[in-house]
Formats: structure tokens, sequence, C-alpha cells
């Protein structure tokens, strides 16, 4: 016996997430630390119960472990409910045999049973890559006063940034009339940030067809594909359906490269960026381990910067995000650069301008990275990366850009 | 085995309550925040939880709101089960009341002991603080055939700075031979640390006896009165123990923790310290931020320099201000361009900018809770 949810949330886990290469060779790219003492995750999560959407379906296939443990029962976000609460959703066989998720919208159709035992009238999809702070029911209380079929959330991005989005065409009552993904000449500023709030009848009806559709392309030996923004919210367009945008004022980062995910550690320490971690009426949860408050040596020097439980610090720390457990020695430096839990930098390591993974030892005088002014061609400049569970031994250089999966 | 349904813990979370009046005002013992980010109660129920103890009753006396909120269903240690698990016992006496001594308020719990499976009994105050596995305690008790086992460890007592403090003596053989209450001696002795083990058919024998002779004290009645006829042996803990017996050695206690070989004992990587979760950000220092040699816990924003210090959750220390030698409780809001030193700040102590609060660090100035400057 289910009894009914108005809202359910499924939250697309996603691939492998090649693009943060050594960062997800074993962890799915949701599970990936951020922010000193989060996951991606917890952001998705902790959104939906904090928007009072307690029934979550994630959707994983690639590297499950981590993520698996991580989320549990999902007591850490308050979903773990007797009824509805938080459900990993791995593919799985049947009589008819077993598949592999083929794409968003595959992934949804495939559990639609999930849903259906909540009976629920809308559903909200969203990634697991995103870092922001929104409140889900207003979305789809706008979607509510529209009469809407389906609700994207957009940001306003600048003009010059806008061909890297699928965009969103829409007239003055917000109501979309096209949508291009990756537009080389832009018509519109508005991106779509990968949230989605779907009457659940009606997302029902557009999975089902493109399921049949793409099996029927699949079987003539054309191509196909089960995603949902190029082909559920296309045939959603093409039918003419009631399709809006709404606009979402706040921070968002997409994550998805070294890159962003550094950058987005980096607004952390930013005044002028809005995302407020420390805001008791919007937490954001995490697994917590158990580790005593840091500790902060003689030695130390850190300016700017977060650093999280566990940790000792006894060097230099400038602009840098450092996660729990971590140890930075005396006479070690750590510059714009993120360290993840449990790694040390011991004496006489520099790391700037890098991304170093958890579990791993920065071995003395070994130089990781270096400031954009110190590289004489600013196109061979970009942050150097250190995997997880990787030790770079004595003296060893990583320059920028170069990405460490195995110890050196 | 992972959980060991052979011992019930007993935890006494407000005794000796009335050392520390000024933190225990609006708390008891067991809800005293202590090293950044716990509550007292949190080491013996950890030490029970790490060693295996999966049943835990919590003994309360007064003041125990904070205590309930703290520990709800006992989730944060792991003990909100179906067998077992944690449970919060009410301080009223069957005579009428509330309960005297030890043994009093083991009488008036009886029925939840009886109730219990579990053939040993581990007890444990929250005034002492220290990570120890009991299991090799367990296992001594055991093999000894003591009646009863009490652990204790080698420190100073100084009677001018201690109080309460209960100091053993023992034979050749490991018998309690002695038993002093505040003995007027000050050097190196057997501090007992107010935990011991002992059977659950043992402690019925004693509980009851002692009630039908109207006795209520563990220590005079059982310890001093009964160490000839019954087998009462010790066991050393030889790693790092404080106690919390006045607001001083409060302060200091939690200055111990500076000391990283000192704070290695207390936190161990195998035997985590738990405590309810706040889910607090990361601790934020900013541009002209100067911490040197301080502990500071999730949650805390450092705009100016800190010293010598503990700072709990949430703690906000404003730019140009300096805080040396100090303990700040959580919420404490420190503003611009103020000096503190040797201060204990209690919960949600708000002091505004361009203030100067100097205690010594023999005589902290305390601020109680919510306290305005």
């Amino acid at each position: 016996m289910y009894t009914k949810k108005r809202v359910v949330a499924m939250l697309l886990a996603g691939g492998q997430g090649s693009r943060l290469y050594a960062l997800t060779k074993n962890v799915a790219k949701p599970a990936v630390p951020y922010g000193g003492k989060y996951r991606l995750i917890d952001f998705p999560l902790s959104n939906c119960t904090n928007s009072g959407i307690d029934t979550v379906g994630v959707l994983t296939q690639y590297q499950p472990l981590v993520l698996n443990e991580y989320i549990g029962n999902g007591q850490p976000w308050d979903l773990d409910k007797m009824n509805g609460g938080v459900h990993v959703l791995p593919p799985y066989e049947t009589q008819a045999g077993a598949s592999w998720y083929e794409g968003t919208a595959n992934a949804i159709y495939q559990n639609m049973r999930f849903i259906e035992r909540y009976d629920p009238e809308y559903v909200v999809v969203l990634g697991g890559d995103h870092i922001y702070k929104m409140d889900y029911s207003k979305m789809v209380d706008f979607h509510i006063a529209n009469n809407a079929d389906c609700t994207i959330s957009v940001i306003d991005v600048p003009k010059s940034e806008a061909s890297r989005f699928g965009i969103m065409i829409c007239d003055d009552q917000n109501q979309v009339i096209d949508f291009v993904e990756k537009p080389k000449e832009p018509k519109s500023t508005l991106a779509s940030m990968g949230i989605y709030v779907f009457s659940w009848d009606k997302l029902k009806k557009y999975l089902i067809e493109n399921e049949e559709d793409a099996n029927a392309k699949r079987d003539r030996g054309e191509t196909w594909s089960k995603d949902f923004g190029k082909d559920i919210i296309t045939s959603m367009l093409r039918d003419k359906q009631r399709l809006f945008a709404y606009e979402f004022e706040g921070y968002w980062k997409d994550v998805g490269t070294l890159d962003s995910l550094w950058e987005a550690n980096m607004d952390l320490l930013s005044p002028s960026v809005p995302l407020d971690l420390y805001d008791p009426s919007w937490k954001i949860y995490s697994r917590n381990n158990n580790m005593p408050p840091q500790y902060v040596g003689d030695n130390a020097n850190i300016e700017n910067s977060m650093i999280s439980e566990g940790s000792e610090i006894d060097g230099t720390v400038d602009f840098s995000i450092l996660f729990s457990g971590v140890t930075i020695e005396e006479g070690a430096t750590v510059n714009y650069s993120i360290i993840m839990p449990g790694t040390v930098i011991k004496s006489g390591a520099v790391v700037e301008y890098a991304i170093v993974g958890s579990d791993s030892v920065i071995e003395s005088g070994a130089k990781i990275g270096t400031s954009p002014e110190n590289v004489e061609n600013r196109d061979d400049w970009g942050i150097a990366v250190v995997g997880h569970n990787v030790t770079i031994s004595e003296n060893k250089v990583v320059e920028p850009k170069q990405i460490i999966g195995e110890s050196i | 085995m992972s959980v060991n349904y052979n011992v019930l813990g007993l935890i006494f979370a407000s005794m000796h309550d009335s050392y520390v009046s000024e933190l225990t005002k609006q708390r008891t013992m067991g809800s005293i925040p202590f090293g950044g980010r716990y509550r007292l109660i949190d080491f013996p129920l950890s030490n029970m939880v790490n060693s295996s103890v999966s049943e835990v009753g919590v003994i309360t006396k007064s003041n125990y709101g904070s205590l309930l909120d703290h520990l709800g269903s006992g989730r944060d240690w792991d003990l909100s089960r179906k067998k077992g698990g944690l449970h919060l016992l009410p301080p009223y006496s069957q005579t009428g009341g509330i309960y005297k001594g030890r043994l009093d308020a083991l009488n008036n719990v009886w029925s939840f002991v009886e109730h219990s499976n579990a053939k040993y009994v581990i007890m444990a105050n929250c005034d002492v603080i220290t990570t120890i596995d009991f299991n090799p305690v367990l296992k001594q008790h055991m093999s000894s055939e003591a009646d009863i086992t009490l652990i204790y460890s080698k420190g100073i007592h100084d009677s001018e700075k201690n109080r309460c403090s209960t100091i053993l003596e023992f034979d050749a053989d490991n018998r309690l031979k002695d038993v002093l209450v505040d003995p007027q001696i000050t050097g190196e002795c057997n501090i007992w640390l107010e935990m011991f083990i002992i059977s659950k058919d043992f402690l019925k024998k004693i509980v009851f006896d002692a009630a039908s002779r109207n006795q209520s004290s563990f220590t005079r009645t059982i310890l001093q009165g009964k160490k000839d006829e019954y087998n009462i042996m010790g066991y050393e803990h030889k790693e790092f123990f404080t106690r919390i017996d006045s607001v001083q050695n409060y302060y200091l206690a939690n200055q111990l923790l500076l000391d990283t070989e000192k704070r290695n004992a207390l936190f161990k990587k195998n035997m985590p310290v738990y405590t309810k979760i706040g889910d607090n950000g990361p601790v934020k220092y900013g541009l002209e931020s100067n911490v040197k040699n301080s502990l500071i816990a999730d949650g805390c924003i450092v705009e100016g320099t800190v010293e010598n210090s503990i700072l709990f959750r949430g703690v906000r220390v404003g730019k140009g201000t300096v805080i040396k030698n100090a303990v700040l409780l959580q919420g404490t809001k420190i503003g611009k361009n103020c000096s503190i030193s040797s201060v204990i700040t209690d919960k949600n102590v708000q002091i505004s900018d361009e203030k100067v609060l100097t205690g010594s660090e023999t005589y902290p100035l305390y601020i109680g809770k919510d306290g305005r400057i």
C-alpha cells in the first residue's frame, strides 16, 4: 500500500562524467566531492527536502558503490521515510531481458512503475551535477498557475556563453516557442538548467511514445535516441503542448568539467557569489563522518579559505577549499586549490591552481600546478589535477593542465 | 562479533552537576558542550557503542531538556534500534522525589535493567572524559571472577584544585584495599574514573540490599563499606583522561585538546566520537584571518585573529578582533575590533564591536548563555 504523493522527483545521476576523468574513475559524478564537506548530489537532495519533496528516485548505472553507500537509507537528508524517501534505481533484468539505461528518457521510462506507485500529479526531473539552491515547490506552483504540461527552469546567461547551453526561446508570457541545443547563433540567453516539472500524465504519454518511436527506428537501422532535451521536449513542442520557462535568479553552476568544478569551488570564496552555505533555513545536508573539529597549528597561515572537520593545518593555505581529514604539514603551501578528503600535503610541497582527489599524498618538494602568471603562453595554462588514492613522489612536478590518475 | 547483547550500558547523565553550577544552570552534566562540537555524554556513549554495546540506559536527574534534545532517538550514535538501543530513564524515586545516590537511582530504574537480557552492566558518568575500549575490561572482569571491576587511571590529585575525586588503593593481588573521597593530599594516585563493570545479578543484590537499609551512595556503602567482603578489583586505563569538577577545570580541559598528543588519544581513528549532527558549512576564514594553535568546529566564520582557543560550531569572529586563550561555545558572535582573552562564552553569547574582555588563565571570565555585551 503506497500513499499518494503529489510530487515525485527523479534525479538523473548520470553516467560516467568522462570530462571529470580522474575524479570519476571509481565514483559516479554525483558523488564527486564539492565545497569542503559536500558531494554534488547533496544539493538536489537537500533542495528536495527543503522544498517539501520527500519521494526521490535516483537513476544511476555507473560505478554505483560509492553513491549507493553515500545515499544509504537517505537519513542525512531526512529522506528515510516509511512512505516515499530516497531510492536508488539501477537498471534491472526483466522477463523480456536486461537493458542498460539508453538515455535519460529511457532511464525514467524503465522506472515508470516506481513513479506510478505514488500516483503523482507532477514529476520533477533533476540532474546530479549542478550546484544551486532552489525551492522546487515554487516552480511547481508556477507550473500549475500556467496550466503547463512541462516547465523548464532557465537562467539568464551572458550572450558569449549561450552557445554552450540548451537555449529556450520564449514569448512574453514565458511560454517556450523553441528550444535549440547549443546553438551557434543563440536567439536568446535563457539557458535550460536541466530541471523540469512535468504533469505526470503528459510525461508518461511522451515517454511511451519516445520509447516506441526510438525502438522502431532502431529496428529499421535508423539513428535513434531516448533523451530528455533532444526527444521529449522536442516532441512536446512539435505537438504544441504548453511548455513554460521558469526563470531562476540566484547561483547555478554546471560542474561537468574539471575547470568548472574548480571554479564552482572558488566561487564559494568570493563575497559576490550568492551561494550561502550558512543559512539555517536552507541547509545543505550531507553524510557526516564523525571527525573532531579542525586543528590549526602554530605555523599555520590561513586566509580566505574554507576548511572542514578533522583537518590538521600547519602550513600556508590561501584561497583554497579543504575537505575533511586533510593534513597540511608545516612548510607546505596550498594556493587556489581544492584538496579532497583524507589527503596529505607534506612539508615543502607546493600545490597551486589544482584539484587533488581524496586519500592522496603529495610528498615533500613536489609541485602541483602553477599560477597563470607563471606561464608564458596563456593557452598552456589550466588546472592541474591529481586523482583519488594517488601518491606524487618527492620533488615530482605536475604541470598545469596535466591530469594524473596513477601514482608517479 | 559486532554487537554484544551480553552487556548493558548505564550512564549517569547528571552526576556532580553542582560542581559546575554556572554551566548546569540550564542544562545537566551530560549536555555540557565540550571540545568544539561535542556534549560530555558523547564520550561515555561513544565508548560504549565502540565497544559493541548496543543497549544503553541514560539516567537523568534535573535540567535534562537539552540532553533529550541532544540525544533524540539515539540515531547519531547508531542507537536507534529495535533490539536494545538508547533508553532515557527519568529521575523519580520510588520513595518519592528525586533519587539521592547512585544506588537509589539504580533501584528506581531496576525494572529497565531487569528487562534487559544482558549478563553484565557497564556504568559511567559524564564528568570524566576519556576514550576507552571496554572489551579488555570485560575480559579481565570475567577471568578474574571479580564482583566489581573499577576502572581507574594514574593521575595527579590536587586537593586545592580537584573536588569529589575518589582515590583507590589496591593490594598486590589488585584487590581494593582503600578508598578515599576527596582526601587532603596532593600527588600521583589512582583516580577512579567513575566507571565500573558488574554482573547484573550482583548489581541486583547490592541495589536491593542498599534499598532495604535506606543507603544510596555506591562509593560509601559498597566501595568503602564492603571492600573487605566483596571481591572488588581494579583495571588501569593507561590513556589520557580529564575531569570536569569546576569551571576552571572545564576551561583547562578544553585547552588540553590543543595538545596534539592528548587530542589524538581522545579522537582515535578507529573509535570515532559520535555526536548530534549539525549540518553546518565548513569553517570559512576571511581575507585577514590569522589563526594559530586553535580548534575550530564547522560553521564558524573567522575574520580576525584567534590564538590558543576552542571555537564551537557556528562562532563568528569579526574583522580586527583578537581572541586569545578563549573557549567560545556554539553560536557565540563577536563583533569587530574586540579584544577577548581568557574568556568562556556560553551558547549564543553576543559581543558587539570594540569590546575588551579579559579574564585570567587561572580564573577565566565566564559569560552566561544568551548574554549580550
